[in-house]
């Protein structure tokens, strides 16, 4: 059984951008851009379900720049076998991204396609909920943990109160949430070996989706900030504030 | 048109978020609400009663129990025809459904929306709330979710909605319920509470987290939160972390034990009323955002707070 995991590259999440002066969107020129987190924690999860046997090879996928390229041999380097890289430079919403991987899941046949629950940059939390619609597949979203036997993915997932765990016939999409694993720190020869696996370049066109975006950004602006606080000496002065100043107690 | 929003429920009770929901729906069309359960009567009753809520869809049957997506999402796709705009609450069960509707549809989904500009006109905070962005949507149907501490809550009674049932779609053979660990408390829900404290990797263990922060939530009536740190390490459930990838909450007040003040914990709550840090290391990013900083020991500052309340 394949295993597919879409990763992203965002702004590292140590990072602190800024909003573009003229409001048309972040100042990301020259920041660091890594393996969004929760990508890093799929891959992982994939790579341990081939380590245990259930998957046979692992499959990274990444839409955009060409830059992916990083991101997918930091992939092929905590353990993915090959990459697809969907070069394009266009801007691509969840939906767009969802049917380019459609396009992928009809051609490879995954047993299992693992997301991340959510981009840190645009924070959608999207895409694996749009593929497992388009695919018509089962899904599983904020995993933290998966098991696999008899055709079936049992998966717990974290939901507002506690946790929830469903059996999903396979194939099925899973998005990843903090909890599922931690992912490894990749080694050198790793990162070396990963040098050397196939690396594919396929376009929008070729695999027939339209990738135009159905929102527009009208534009981009700082949050509202808070107004400087102060310290406080001790326990009392702080009790005295939240009584009589803030009223809140 | 009309606007459909899609109820957080467990069968027996409307669940709050579904009321701030309703209010960033009047501000768009007439308010239906869709209550697709199994037994849920009474939450179709109750949701009738909220006021603002014109209609009351309901939609029983075995396939709806659990809220599955793979059931959800061709329920909602069935009623999707007669509504401009489609909306769940932001919270773990709206966003797992919200996207399936939305691609079922062929429209782009809008997430964790905080104002309303025009009928298509949105804004929703990107980069872990470092920017607001201001989206235009030109698919037909929008699909949203909405994050509830941007919008009041609407009044649970006033309202007196007629209550029309609809055939539950069939079961999905693909997806299976086995089983869930919900923990019981007393306490607030973090999401609508007035007072949180919330706890980090200071505390330590769990036995410190409940044996220092529980006496002071038990003091304010307030639920206790976490940051990722703290629920990574085991000292609180995954349920209370507060921030980017966990729960958004503004309450009241917000006090943060022990947190450091990463930018993805401030994401979550910087739009708390007030807020107070505890930290021992002044220099902490917390103390930023905070209107009452004490730079001290929590292992002595909250059992003192607790006895001068
Ligand atoms: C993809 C991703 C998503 C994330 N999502 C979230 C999220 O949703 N929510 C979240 O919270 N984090 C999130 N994080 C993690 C975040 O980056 C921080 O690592 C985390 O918030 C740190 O938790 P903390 O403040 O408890 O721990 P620390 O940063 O270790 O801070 C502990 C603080 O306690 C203080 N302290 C220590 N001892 C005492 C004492 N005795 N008395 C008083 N103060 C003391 C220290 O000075 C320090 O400031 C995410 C990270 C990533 C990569
Ligand atoms: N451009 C992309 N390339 C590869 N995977 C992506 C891309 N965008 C989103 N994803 C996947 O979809 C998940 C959720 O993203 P989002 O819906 O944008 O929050 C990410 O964690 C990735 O696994």
């Amino acid at each position: 059984m394949k295993a597919l995991v879409p990763v992203k590259r965002v702004v590292d999440y140590n990072v602190k951008v800024r909003v573009k002066s003229d409001g048309t969107g972040m100042d990301i020129a020259n920041v660091k851009m890594s393996m969004n987190p929760f990508d890093e924690i799929a891959i992982e999860e994939a790579v341990r379900l081939k380590e245990k046997g259930v998957v046979t090879e692992v499959i990274a996928v990444s839409c955009g720049v060409t830059q992916c390229q990083e991101t997918l041999r930091t992939a092929m380097a905590i353990g993915a076998d090959r990459a697809i890289h969907v070069e394009t430079d266009a801007e691509l919403q969840p939906l767009a991204v969802a049917k380019l991987l459609k396009a992928l899941v009809d051609k490879e046949q995954p047993g299992l396609i693992i997301l991340g629950k959510q981009a840190i940059d645009d924070d959608c939390n999207q895409t694996g909920q749009m593929l497992a619609a388009l695919t018509n597949l089962p899904q599983a979203t904020f995993a933290s943990k998966v098991e696999v036997a008899d055709g079936r993915a049992q998966v717990t997932r974290e939901i507002d109160g506690g946790l929830e765990t469903l059996s999903l016939s396979l194939p099925a999409v899973i998005t990843t949430d903090l909890r599922l694993n931690e992912p490894r720190y990749v080694t050198l020869p790793n990162i070396m070996k990963a040098k050397k696996k196939p690396l594919d370049k396929v376009s929008p066109a070729d695999l027939g989706v339209d990738v135009t975006p159905r929102l527009k950004t009208l534009k981009v602006a700082e949050p509202a900030g808070r107004k400087a606080g102060i310290k406080v000496a001790d326990v009392a002065a702080l009790v005295d504030k939240l009584k009589n100043e803030a009223k809140v107690i | 048109m009309a606007v459909l929003v899609i109820a957080e429920h467990d069968n027996n009770t409307l669940k709050a978020a579904t009321l701030n929901v309703v209010t960033a729906a009047s501000k768009l069309g007439e308010v239906h609400v869709l209550v697709a359960g199994h037994n849920a009567a009474a939450v179709a009753q109750q949701a009738s009663q909220v006021a603002g809520v014109a209609k009351v869809i309901h939609a029983d049957g075995a396939s709806l129990a659990h809220g599955l997506a793979e059931a959800l999402a061709p329920q909602v796709v069935a009623l999707a025809g007669a509504y401009g705009h489609i909306l769940f609450p932001a919270t773990a069960g709206g966003k797992n459904t919200a996207p399936r509707v939305a691609a079922l549809l062929d429209v782009a989904q809008i997430s964790d929306i905080t104002a309303v500009v025009s009928a298509d006109t949105f804004e929703r905070p990107i980069y872990a709330g470092n920017a607001i962005a201001t989206v235009q949507s030109a698919d037909a149907v929008k699909v949203i979710t909405v994050r509830g501490t941007a919008f009041d809550a609407a009044a649970t009674t006033g309202g007196s909605a007629a209550v029309e049932s609809v055939a539950a779609v069939a079961e999905s053979a693909s997806s299976r319920y086995v089983g869930s660990e919900i923990a019981k408390n007393d306490r607030p829900e973090l999401t609508a509470a007035k007072i949180i404290v919330s706890g980090g990797r200071a505390l330590g263990s769990s036995d410190k987290f409940n044996e220092v922060l529980t006496p002071l939530a038990d003091k304010l009536g307030a639920a206790l939160g976490a940051s990722r740190a703290a629920v990574d390490a085991g000292y609180a459930p995954n349920d209370w972390q507060v921030g980017q990838t966990g729960k958004i909450v503004a309450p009241q007040l917000y006090i943060a034990a022990g947190i450091s003040g990463a930018i993805q914990h401030l994401a979550g709550m910087k739009d708390s009323k007030v807020i107070v840090a505890i930290n021992k290391d002044p220099e902490a990013p917390i103390f930023s955002v905070a209107d009452y900083g004490l730079e001290a020991d929590l292992f002595a500052a909250v059992p003192e707070l607790v006895k001068s309340l």
